[in-house]
Order: structure tokens, then sequence, then C-alpha cells
């Protein structure tokens, strides 16, 4: 019963989080473009390791 | 051409690479302010089909001067170009007009020709945003509820199962009234006009089921419904959710045909200066400058000028028309071939286009008095299940005189009995449909159109640019000599008329003909001169044979085109308007499906007779104005039928809304576009006939998991009534009968195939890459 005490707390929060990392991407437009995004992950024009 | 994937675009994509871009002028009507003096302009580039294109255009569009950034969408083929809207100042020329004039000559050098979004644009839908948030939170706490339920069925001990109910009633009170909004809006709006709709059942079995549970909590009760009352809205928001994706998807594939009618019109002044306005701001009385290839933007008169126009989309005649001063012209027809100048007569808001929109309004009853399938099942369901219920309880309280176990019971039973069917399992046919119908490029605007095609009984079909292609072909190329329709087909490139159009198709880019020097005479033809000084014209006889009568007879039923060499009569080239491509097999199938079809055109009597002989229908309609075919389907209706319409002229839009059902191919006018209730995107009409098939195969499904649910409530709600429904019964039933739904109507999925005629056959790639090389060759 004690133990109860904070794993369901911890429960819900893990959940919470869950719903909210869900609504935060939905809100800054993730799901927008999905076709788009699967090509760009394969484009790596910006990310060249800058030359020393 | 884009850098890949050379094939997949659709017919009516290539149409639209055709176009050309739209002017600096309209891009800066279309764009919005940003705030710092950026402003965002939103272009549909069809070319675009993978990460190469997504990088290049990215890199390079910002390359122009003033252009701050650009961001493709590749779901919706859209790319987003924030520029500096700032005037500079200078003298002349505003600097953002040379920003996006520059900007669309980079999209045309980069490949990617773009276009503005057809039709009223609109943001996302914030509807969808809401549904999807609903369902997140819905499903978060059905998760947790049925987390704490399963310890509670496990056998926890009293205290701790009161425990859990606490924390579940703590969790589903604010998701019930987050998630269940919609329902509760929607069935509280029904109830109050004195009707049932499927949301009441719902909204009330959720809202008793944790009413009741919340007391068994209090009072240290050993069952509660909390899970059942989420989980129970977590499928149903899952079904509108499905149902809101399919009308997304078909509206934002129709916002992306190109649009047809103009955003604004230059505008000549007292003082001959020039101005561009949006068509609202135009006033009867302005002079307005329309160059050939432009749409006319509000009905007017000509002033001067003189031209070939293009009324198919008024009265359905494919053949283009001479217009001179003093002619009238409605506002949506196309100027073909030389510039005008015309007095508008009208305003935007009262010419023949609102006009239509008008009659479109009025004809609207066609589908208003529609009610969706669900909710006519519930209208039948929902006192049933109701009086079960009320049943129940008086029954158990005659028999044991305790309401709380009344009460409980009859909770089970409307929670047993919750439409999970009617709200799940049609939207996943109807979206599993969709998205075979998609596949072969039809597109369904919303799952009510589904289930009016399936009904339909009787097929009225347009006939210019409806069974016809609207485009003239040449058919006496057999007896003309080669060499003349070499020659006529070569100069025939610089004109935009559409017969010679037509004749520029057989134009050979390889044969070696001599220079000419081609000048356009608007409204009689094209004369060319060669280099050894024979004068070449083709055109009209008047113009062709200088006034001599040495031509032929005037052919009945065909344009023609005469060639002639120094005033003397060479040959004749005789059009007329060809079938659509499947045409003849559409008539057949919609045969064999049953359903009558005629034709209702504003055509000449003599075309549309010829036309309806060679694809064997006997009902046919000539010469009539749009009202007449908005009287027509609406007698139809009045006899009883289920008229589909099928048409693409703005002729054709008041009836298109008038009708029970309607389609129209992507080519039509954009307010006939909107208007539709399908959209096909190839050139094919077996379109037609599919879609009905696909819609009838779909209605089958849904009845037929109306019978699983009725079969399982005719299981279930004898137990739940007798009170042997605990709340772990009631999980398992409530989620074995969804499953159950969803993989019935998963069956259609399994036959997706994409139909012959939606595959881009190699003739009709090629003919299409001809026409835009030819047009590039010309421009």
């Amino acid at each position: 019963m004690n133990n109860l005490i904070f794993l369901i707390p911890i429960a819900l929060f893990l959940g919470a989080l869950g719903l909210g990392a869900f609504l935060w991407s939905m809100k800054s437009g993730q799901y927008d473009d999905l076709e788009g995004a699967a090509w760009r992950v394969l484009d790596d024009d910006d990310d060249k390791p800058k030359p020393d | 051409m884009s850098c890949c994937a050379a094939g997949t675009e659709s017919a009516a994509e290539l149409e639209a690479l055709k176009t050309d871009g739209p002017s600096a002028e309209e891009m800066w009507l279309s764009s919005r302010a940003l705030g710092d003096g950026l402003r965002q302009v939103d272009l549909i580039v069809p070319g675009v089909h993978c990460g190469a294109c997504i990088a290049l255009l990215e890199k390079e569009l910002p390359k122009t001067k003033g252009v701050d950034h650009a961001r493709v969408n590749l779901s919706t083929r859209r790319v987003s170009v924030v520029f500096d809207g700032k005037d500079a100042g200078g003298a002349g020329a505003g600097h953002p007009e040379a920003v996006l004039t520059a900007l669309g000559e980079k999209f045309k050098s980069l490949g990617y020709p773009a276009h503005l979004p057809g039709g009223a644009d609109e943001a996302a839908d914030p509807a969808m945003r809401e549904l999807l948030k609903a369902l997140a939170v819905a499903g978060f706490a059905s998760m947790n509820v049925m987390l704490l339920s399963v310890s509670v069925w496990s056998g926890a001990e009293a205290a701790t199962r009161d425990l859990f109910h606490w924390v579940s009633a703590l969790i589903a009170a604010p998701a019930l009234i987050y998630s269940g909004r919609v329902f509760f809006v929607s069935a509280w709006g029904a109830l109050r006009h004195g009707r049932a709709n499927m949301d009441v059942p719902i909204s009330l079995g959720v809202i008793l089921a944790y009413g009741i549970s919340l007391y068994e909590t209090i009072t240290h009760g050993e069952h509660a419904y909390f899970d059942a009352s989420v989980t129970l809205l977590f499928f149903l928001l899952a079904g509108r959710v499905l149902d809101h994706m399919m009308r997304e998807k078909a509206r934002s594939a129709v916002r992306n045909l190109v649009r047809l009618s103009p955003r604004g019109a230059m505008v000549i002044r007292d003082d001959g200066s020039r101005e561009y306005l949006a068509l609202d701001e135009i006033e009867p009385g302005m002079r307005l400058a329309i160059s050939a290839g432009d749409r006319i933007p509000v009905d007017g008169r000509i002033v001067s000028g003189r031209s070939d126009m293009d009324f198919a989309v008024v009265n359905g005649e494919s053949a283009p028309q001479l217009v001179e001063a003093g002619s009238l012209t409605p506002a949506g027809t196309l100027n073909l071939t030389g510039p005008l100048v015309l007095e508008a007569t009208r305003s935007a808001r009262n010419s023949f286009l609102a006009e239509m929109v008008s009659m479109m309004e009025a004809a609207e009853s066609g589908r208003a008095g529609y009610r969706r399938i669900a909710d006519r099942a519930s209208a039948i369901y929902a006192p049933v299940v109701h009086l079960l219920a009320i049943g129940t309880f008086i029954g158990w309280m005659v028999v044991s005189g305790d309401w709380r176990m009344a009460m409980l019971t009859a909770v089970s039973v409307l929670i047993i009995t919750c439409p999970c069917a009617l709200g799940l399992a049609v939207p996943v046919v109807q979206v599993i449909a969709a998205g075979r119908l998609f596949e072969n490029g039809i597109m369904v605007k919303d799952g009510s159109a589904m289930e009016r095609m399936a009904q339909t009984d009787h097929v009225v079909f347009d006939k210019t640019g409806t069974l016809t292609q609207g485009k003239p072909q040449l058919i006496n190329a057999a007896a003309v000599a080669a060499d003349h329709l070499a020659i006529a087909a070569r100069i025939a490139r610089a004109s935009r008329h559409p017969l010679s159009r037509a004749l520029a198709l057989l134009d050979q880019t390889g044969k070696d003909l001599p220079e000419f020097e081609i000048v356009e005479i608007p409204g009689d033809g094209v004369e060319a001169k060669s280099l050894d000084g024979a004068v070449y014209r083709l055109g009209r006889s008047t113009f062709a044979l200088d006034g001599h009568t040495d031509g032929p007879e005037r052919a009945a039923d065909a344009s023609q085109v005469i060639l002639s060499r120094n005033g003397q009569f060479l040959d004749v080239f005789l059009f007329s308007d060809q079938l659509r491509r499947g045409a003849q097999q559409a008539v057949a199938r919609l045969a064999s499906l049953g359903v009558d079809a005629e034709i209702l055109s504003g055509d000449r009597e003599a075309p549309v007779k010829a036309l309806a002989s060679e694809l064997g229908m006997t009902d046919y309609v000539a010469g009539v104005r749009p009202r007449g075919k908005v009287d027509r389907v609406q007698a139809l209706a009045a006899a009883g039928g289920r008229p589909l319409m099928v048409g693409d002229g703005l002729n054709d839009a008041p009836a298109l809304s008038a009708a029970y059902v309607s389609m129209a191919p992507a080519s039509a006018a954009d307010v006939g576009r909107m208007a539709a209730d399908f959209v096909f995107l190839h050139d094919s009409l077996e379109a037609v006939p599919l879609a009905i098939a696909v819609s009838r195969k779909a209605g089958s499904l849904i009845r037929q998991n109306f019978a699983l649910a009725v079969i399982y409530n005719c299981v279930a709600v004898p137990a739940a009534v007798l009170g042997h429904a605990t709340p772990l019964i009631a999980a398992l039933a409530m989620s074995s009968s969804s499953v159950l739904v969803v993989l019935n109507s998963l069956r259609l999925r399994r036959k997706t195939k994409v139909e012959n005629f939606a595959r881009s056959a190699p003739d009709q790639v090629s003919t299409a890459t001809v026409a835009s090389a030819g047009l590039q060759a010309s421009a």
C-alpha cells in the first residue's frame, strides 16, 4: 500500500509527460509534413563538420 | 521538368505544369504580412517529389534578392516563401513587385512551375487539431484508468480498490469534460431541436456511467465504470478523427488544383496609368486591360481589340468565338488570341460568376435533406436502447427494490449497447474506400457524399469538357497533303488558339522547313512570310483566301481552318471535339451497374445528337441554360430519383450543387470543383462508374457492420439486462465488438488496386510532353 503512494503519481507523471510531448509536437507543427520529414533526414547538406 | 519520378504526375498536374505562373501582382494579393516588413506567400509546386527537390528549392529560392527563406511541404506540395515586403521607396516599380517577379522567374528556371492555391484559401482546419488533442487526452486517460481497473479486476483488497477508484475518478473527470465536449455539444444541439442523433445515446451513456461510478466510489461500492466511459470516448473520437482526416485530405487536394479565376485585373486609369486591383475593388465603368491567355475577371463590354474567346464555361460550346469592340464578355471566359481593353459593366459581386454562385446557394437543397446513415440508424437505435435501459431499471426496481442495483444494471445496459459500430465502423469503412478511390485519382469530399453516391440511380452528363475533352482534334489528317500539314503545324505553333494548338501537336520538330516570320492576327488567324517571299495564311476562310471564294463549303459540324499560299487555297483542316478517354467504357459500365445516363448540354443540337449516338445514349437535351440544368436535375429528384451530376463548366455549377450527388473533373471551373462531392484527377471518365461501384461496396460493408453490431447486441444485452455485465465483461465486450467491425471493414482494403485507366499509360505521358515541348518552343 505504501509504495502505491509513490508508484501511482510516478505512473501518472510519465503518462502526462507523453501526452504533453504529443501536444507540444503537434503545436510546433511536426505533423504538418510527414513525407517531407522522411526525405529531409537523408539530406546532410547543412550539418557538415566544420573544416578545421 | 523536375528531377525525378517522371510519369507520377496525374493528368491534372501535367495540365498545371503547362499553365503560366501567377503574375507578381497575383502573388502580392495572396501574400500575408508576418510583421517586421516580411510577407509570406504560399505557392503550390506540383513538381516536388523527393528530398532532392526540397533541398534544391530551399537552397536556390533564397538566392533571389529580397527572398528571406523558403520552406517546402512535401505532403501538400506547397512552398512557403517569406520575402521582404517593404517598399524600398524607389521611383516607379515597387521593390516587392520586383522580388516577386524574380521569384516567379526563379521557379521557372529551376523547372518547378508554381501556381497559387485554387479556391478560398483558409489556414489548417482548427477542428482537426481540436479533435486530435481530444483524442490524445482520451487516449491518455483511458490507458491509465484501464491500468488501475485491471488491478481492481485482479482482486485488489477493499482499501486499495477504493483508492484506485478515486484516482480513476480524478483522471476521468477532466478527460470526459475535455474530450467529451465534441459529443455533448452536438447532442445538446440535436436535443434542443427535438431530434436525436448518434451523440445523444453516447453522451447519456458516458455521463450516467461516470455519475453512478462516482456514487459507487463514495459509498465504497465494488463496481465502477470509469474505464468504460473513457475507453468509449476514445474509440468514438478515433472514428471522428478518421472521418475528418478523409475530408481534410480531399479538400487540400482540391485546393491544390490550379486556380482558374483571376484574383484581380490590370485597371487603366483615365490618365493612362495602369494599376493592378483586387477583384473586389473593380467598379463598373473601369477600363481593364486583358492580355491573351487571361480569364475575364468581371462582366464587361469590349472597348477595343479583337480576339477569339473561349465561352465553354458559360454555354458549353467548344468552338471559340470571335469578339470585337462592343461584344459582351461574361466573367470567367478565356481570352485566347489578342489583347483586349474592356469596360467593366458590373462589379465582381454582381457578375456572371456571382450569379452562378447565388444560384448554387439557392439550389443547395439537393443534399440538405440528407441525413448520414449513422444518424438515421441511431434515430431508430437510440430510443430502443433508452427504453431498454429504463425497462431494466424499472424491472429490477420491481424485482429487488434496490435502486442502486437497478441503476447499476441500467447503466451497464447503456454501456454495452453504446453505438461503437456506428461511431467507428462507418468512418473506418469510408476512409478505406476513400483511400481506394484516391489511389485511382478520385477525391471524395466527405463520407456523406459516398453514402449518397451509393444510392444514385441516374447520371446526368455535361457534354463539353466532361464527355468530351473540350479540346479540338484534327479529324481529316488522312485527307490533307503531308507537306501542307507540316507547314500548317509549324505556323500554328505561334498561336494560342485551340485549333492552332491541336495542329501544332502534329509538328515534327526535326523536319526541315523554311524559316518563317510569323504574325498572329487576332480573330482571323496566323500569317507567315517565308524568306522567299511567299505568304502563307492559316485561319478563317475570308482571311486566308483574301476575299476569293474558291474555298470549300463550310462543314456543318466541324470547325475548319484554311491554309493558303499567296491567297490561293492550299488545304482545309477539319476539327472536332473528341470523346474523353474511357467515355464509351464508362457509359457501358454504368448500364451494367443499372444506372441510367443522359446528356444535358448547352451546346447546339447537332453535335450533342452526334455524341449521344456515338455513345449509344438515347436521352439528351441540347441548348440548356444553367437554370434549365438545375430544373432538370430537380425534376429528376422530385420524381423520386437520385441524380448524379457530372459536369465541369461554370454553367454546370448550380446543377452540381442541386444534384443529389455530384462529380467534376479536375479541369473544371473553380466554383464547380468546390461544389462537387467528387473530383477526379485522371483523364478517363471511367472514374464515374468506379466511384459508384466502390461507394456501393462501402455501403454494403457498413450494413454488414450494422448487422454484426445487432447480432452482438442480441447476445450481450440479455446478459446485461439480467445483471451479469460486470465492468470487466462490459470492457471486454465493448472492445471486442469494436475490433470486430474494424476487421470487417479492412476487408475492403484487401482489394486495393489501381485500375487500368488510372495508370499513367506511356502514350498518355508522351503526348503530354510533346504538348509542353511545343508550348515552350512557341513561347
